[in-house]
């Protein structure tokens, strides 16, 4: 393989591993804004689903039971975060910091006795059986999360095309006028979306922990619950968007190790940026000034 | 015949210490329009609220079909096929007409068949007296339109009972017309029976059978339609006989040019494609009125000349280049009026002086600029102000956010129409306020235009626009498409041009 196939391996091994967290956390995101509410926490759960899927999985010896309890301490800490915004007066995005912080704090409380021993991870599924290049079936070696992602991403399209549940969501999202004249119940809509979304942002967690880079520590998160917030603003409030964001993130970041690694070694942190810039670049290229973002839920409390 | 009659029997609801209504007796037949009268707070809104469940009466009781019926939540009232189009519109602007129309039943399936779906709704399009595209997103469409999708969403939902509020207020004339006759044909036919909230008298006097008018909380008058003259109503509404005069207009516009505006472009807006308007000059002691269907440039006409908009083009106030600045604008006196004044001509958290001033606070009264404010002479300004303008404020410290909706653009009036003013610009100065302030309103304005002002009327309401302007322009998709002397102006043939300039043809003689 010469350097260029090197990195382009890289860049695919990054689209399909790395990407991952970047996914869930985004379309859990995706979802809690579609139905009106900003969870700014998805960090925090993020980091808090890490340790529980590790824990569990040290454990249980069942890195699967990790996956749902990675979950279900998301979707906790989500509906801590859905009932207090539910309180009149009470900001989303300052109660979402503060349930980054919480995330962050239980994870690393709980979390100490749990970085030194040893959990079973999930393991992949080998796609790259067809091909020679050790680097190629590597690359190919896909994640079961990563596929439920994936499915999850269509689904949560389908659902907001064709689904009563999908519908219902997205008005009380965009219209809480509408929401009320059809006497939908918006907080419990509300609390519900922001449940299952910080459930999936705990599922990125489990496969930071259980799948790449596979090991629990306070700075396995680098901020990517945060940078998943802002893929949805990229995404436009589309989960197919967001799995497309994903997986461009996820390729980009690759992209510095896999130089270094082939041996460009100048502009080191330059190409560790790439990810950033990338998005940096496309979002100034597709807002509009003077407009506001295409597709943002009208009830978002920053929309309003 | 499905239509049902509907009966309120001494309804009173009291928010706090305050009685929003007391004894409110309405009989509605059957198969009839019934008009819904009284100002601004008389309590139209809040009776229609209780019978559609979003507050409960405490008092009294509503009979449906002759029945007593329990109405404690919306779903009472959808149960009972009693539906309401609000002025505010309920449809979900990120949706398409087809998505609102599904989603709005109240048995929907966890999974929805679109396919199916299209099928039953181009048949029930097929059916209806005005189409609406399917596909086409809420939030695309014109006030009018989605007035009709309401209506629509409300038919389709198989209501016996419709309550529209104000629906004519954003429609042309031709569009009302139609649309009050559509209802009027619905409610005789025996499909549904329709309850109009209005305070255009002419509306009720061609289109409704019974009336029920509120004044202050208080059943003030109802009967047949056919029983009672305008003069009638309008003292069941305003407690006065007579409705106030019309402002007396004085002398003609001189030929200086005032405000010109010279192949104006811009990008974005009004869709995509942006203003374009080759020429619009105001006068002074001249009030030119724009008129258009909302949303076809007459906010970013606003914008470009508040200069919240960048152009190609030229405007000129006197002859000099004019970008709105606030130096620009002190220099040559120029004041503006926004709709909504509470949010876009006021600063909500801050004083009534303080709002007063905003406009001087950096001058001394002979001119020149000062650094430090002098807080006894905006005082004296302000109180100046208060009572010229007869501003009602329990205290002239208290934040402005909390004076009526009158008050406040009496205070943006006063502000304004300070001093010299060379030309004023107003946009939906009467939006939201009751018989009595619009009066006022139109008094002030038709005061500064006799005064010597040049005004640019920027208004959604026509009649409005005919009451005050000399002149018409009308504006559709951001070009203006007509001109005309408002004097003897055809309100039809103006609305002909506002919605399309190939449908001008003479309009049909009224009854």
């Amino acid at each position: 393989m010469n350097s260029v196939e090197t990195v382009l391996v890289a860049m695919l091994a990054g689209a399909l591993r790395v990407s991952t967290p970047f996914l869930f956390v985004s379309l859990g995101e995706c979802l809690t804004e579609r139905a009106g509410r900003i969870n700014l926490g998805n960090e925090g759960v993020l980091v808090l689903g890490a340790m529980v899927a590790y824990a569990t999985s040290y454990l249980t010896g069942n890195p699967w039971l990790g996956v749902l309890a990675a979950a279900g301490a998301g979707a906790a800490l989500g509906g801590l975060h859905g009932l207090v915004c539910a309180l009149t007066r009470v900001n989303d995005v300052a109660m979402g910091i503060a349930i980054l912080l919480a995330g962050n704090g239980i994870a690393f409380f709980f979390g100490k006795p749990f970085v030194q021993p040893s959990a079973p991870g999930l393991p992949g599924i080998p796609f790259g059986g067809w091909s020679s290049v050790p680097q190629v079936q590597s690359a190919l070696t896909v994640s079961p999360l990563f596929l439920v992602g994936v499915a999850t991403a269509f689904g949560m399209a389908w659902m907001f095309r064709a689904a009563r549940l999908g519908l219902r969501l997205r008005i009380v999202g965009d219209s809480a006028d509408a929401a009320r004249a059809l006497g939908l119940n918006i907080n419990r809509t509300r609390l519900l979306a922001t449940m299952a979304g910080s459930g999936l942002a705990g599922v990125g967690g489990a496969f930071l922990s259980l799948v790449y880079p596979g090991s629990w520590n306070e700075s396995l998160s680098s901020g990517q619950g945060l940078m998943a917030v802002a893929l949805v603003v990229f995404a436009r409030w589309n989960p197919v968007g967001c799995l497309g964001a994903s997986m461009l993130f996820g390729a980009a970041g690759a992209l510095g190790p896999s130089l270094q690694a082939v041996g460009v070694t100048s502009y080191y942190y330059l190409f560790y940026a790439a990810p950033f810039v990338l998005t940096l670049a496309v979002l100034v290229a597709t807002v509009r000034p003077g407009r506001a973002v295409r597709g943002m839920p009208g009830e978002l409390s920053i929309a309003r | 015949m499905t239509a049902v009659g509907v009966e309120a029997v001494g309804i009173g609801k009291r928010f706090g210490a305050f009685a929003a209504l007391s004894g409110i007796d309405m009989r509605v037949r059957p198969g009839t329009v019934h008009g819904l009268l009284g100002e601004n707070g008389a309590g139209k809104s809040t009776l229609v609220k209780c019978l559609m469940g979003y507050y409960r009466a405490d008092e009294g009781s509503f009979l449906v079909d002759g029945r007593e019926a329990a109405i404690s939540r919306p779903a009472d009232a959808d149960a009972l096929g009693l539906g309401m189009v609000y002025q505010h519109f309920t449809l979900v602007p990120s949706m398409t007409v087809a998505e609102n129309l599904v989603i709005a039943r109240g048995q929907v399936p966890a999974v929805i068949n679109w396919a199916r779906e299209r099928a039953a709704l181009d048949e029930f399009m097929g059916r209806m007296p005005f189409p609406v595209p399917l596909d086409a997103t809420v939030g695309t469409l014109s006030a009018g339109e989605r007035q009709k999708t309401e209506i629509l969403k409300q038919l389709y939902l198989q209501r016996r009972l419709l309550v529209l509020d104000e629906p004519t207020s954003v429609l042309t004339p031709q569009e009302a017309e139609e649309m009050l006759a559509v209802m009027q044909g619905l409610a005789h036919g025996g499909t549904a029976t329709v309850v109009i909230i209005t305070h255009k008298l002419p509306d009720v006097m061609r289109f409704t059978d019974e009336v029920t008018v509120l004044r202050r909380g208080r059943l003030a008058g109802r009967g047949a339609t056919a029983g009672l003259s305008r003069s009638d109503l309008t003292s069941m509404m305003i407690g006065e006989p007579h409705a106030p005069a019309r402002p007396e207009r004085r002398g003609g516009a001189e030929a200086a040019i005032r405000l010109a505006v010279r192949r104006l472009r811009t990008t974005g807006g009004v869709g995509q494609h942006g203003l374009d308007i080759a020429s619009l000059d105001v006068r002074a002691h001249e009030i030119v009125g724009v008129a258009g269907v909302s949303g076809n440039g007459q906010k970013e006409l606003l914008e470009v000349l508040g200069g919240q908009r960048p152009f190609e083009g030229a405007v000129t106030v006197g002859g000099i280049p004019y970008a709105a600045t606030r130096r620009q604008s002190q220099a040559l006196h120029v004041r503006v009026i926004p709709e909504e004044p509470l949010r876009n001509g006021c600063v909500p958290g801050m004083s009534v002086v303080d709002n007063l001033n905003l406009r001087l606070f950096d001058q001394n009264d002979g001119g020149g600029s000062r650094r430090w404010l002098d807080a006894g002479g905006m005082r004296r300004r302000a109180a100046r102000m208060i009572a010229g303008y007869g501003i009602r404020a329990a205290s002239i410290d208290a934040p402005i956010s909390v004076l009526s909706g009158g008050n406040v653009q009496r205070c943006v009036l006063a502000r304004e129409l300070d001093g010299d003013v060379a030309l004023l610009i107003v946009a939906n100065p009467c939006f939201g306020l009751d018989v009595k302030a619009v009066a006022e309103v139109r008094a002030r304005l038709m005061a500064a235009r006799n005064a010597g002002c040049a005004i640019l009327l920027i208004s959604e309401d026509l009649d409005e626009i005919l009451e005050l302007a000399d002149r018409v322009v009308v504006m559709r998709s951001g070009r203006i498409v007509h001109e005309t002397p408002a004097a003897g102006a055809d309100p039809h043939a103006i609305g002909a041009h506002m919605l399309d300039a190939h449908a001008a043809t003479p309009a049909p003689a009224l009854a």
